[in-house]
């Protein structure tokens, strides 16, 4: 077998181990302990602000508080929070940053 | 509510979704190329694999003559939060039988865990739940094999004045506002999001969300704990 698809195989098994993890046992999970509990509530809201913010914060890979994307995700984040509109809010933030980039 | 209807939201709500995604696995198809490997890795990775930046990150590393050890933990390292959404997960589908939930796992992505957590909030029917995530999920997998397919063959000619990609994050910043119902929930994800970007700054690179996350949702349980206390988060 090749190096690539060695590393193909690999990585695709390393990866279903964690997919599957925790729903493999999920028909044992049936009394989740009450710290247990707590991590499962937070664990929504902290997965999607890391992977958000990083996106508007450090668009080309280094921390940047003046740039288009911030701004854009800003207006996205009130369109959003206003009207809870997938389509509209990324029609939104994607004008917003188009429209930023055209004047800078 | 009924599996039919279930099937139909998904899709809706799937559909927005797509903007990010068609250029994304444009870019994972065409990048192994790139990178000097055959178009059957380029599929392989997409159906294998099936996660977008680990999938680059494979191209990337075996490209420039890393190793398949390197390569193979870089990308088990990014999918780390895929530990977290099985977990998250895994009590709505409970009950579910263990092929639904092995083939739940397979099709495991950012997008789809986060649909259905929102949708999962306890107040809905059990039985629809199922039929929305494979709705979602299976609409992914195919437009995600579809477009690696062609970026591998005709290449990621994808416009760069129409930030295409950016619907990706903006996607998961409408998820992100309903979740903030209360008050820990609002630290985690202050929290999670500026360790994300911090831990980025010093370095983390890719494991940056894994640690975001962590250090919000350690944030979240202490103020779900201080609220439940005093009343107060701080």
């Amino acid at each position: 077998m090749s190096t690539a698809w060695l590393t193909i195989i690999l990585a695709s098994v390393g990866t279903f181990v964690l997919r599957a993890s925790f729903l493999v046992f999920a028909d044992r999970l049936v009394d989740v302990p009450p710290l247990g509990q707590r991590i499962l509530r937070q664990i929504p809201p902290a997965v999607l602000a890391a992977l958000v913010l990083p996106s508007l914060l450090r668009p080309e890979g280094t921390l940047d508080l003046w740039q288009p994307e911030l701004l854009a995700g800003a207006v996205a984040g009130l369109v959003s929070w206003r009207t809870r509109n997938v389509g509209l809010t990324v029609v939104v933030g994607m004008t917003v940053l188009v429209a930023l980039r055209e004047l800078t | 509510m009924n599996a039919r209807q279930a099937v139909r939201d998904g899709l809706r709500d799937t559909a927005p979704m797509l903007i990010g995604i068609i250029p994304f696995g444009l870019v994972a198809g065409a990048a192994p190329i790139a990178a000097g490997l055959d178009a059957s890795h380029a599929v392989g990775l997409s159906v294998f694999l099936f996660a977008g930046a680990s999938q680059l990150a494979v191209a990337d590393v075996l490209g420039s003559g890393g190793g398949v050890a390197i390569a193979v933990l870089t990308a088990v390292t990014i999918n780390l939060r895929l530990l977290l959404y099985s977990a998250s997960l895994a009590p709505p589908l409970a009950q579910e039988r263990l092929r639904h939930r092995l083939a739940a796992g397979y099709l495991l992505v950012d997008q789809a865990y986060a649909l259905s957590v929102v949708r999962w909030d306890g107040s809905d029917d059990r039985r629809d739940r199922l039929p929305y995530y494979f709705a979602v999920a299976l609409l992914l997998w195919i437009v995600w094999q579809a477009t690696t397919v062609v970026g591998a063959l005709v290449g990621a000619s994808v416009p760069a004045e129409i930030p295409l990609t950016f619907a990706v994050p903006l996607v998961f910043l409408v998820l992100l506002v309903p979740v903030l119902a209360e008050k820990p929930s609002i630290v985690a994800a202050a929290v999670g999001g500026i360790a994300a970007v911090a831990s980025a700054e010093l370095g983390a690179a890719r494991l940056s969300i894994m640690i975001g996350s962590a250090v919000g949702i350690a944030a979240g349980v202490v103020a779900e704990i201080r609220v439940e206390r005093t009343g107060r988060v701080l």
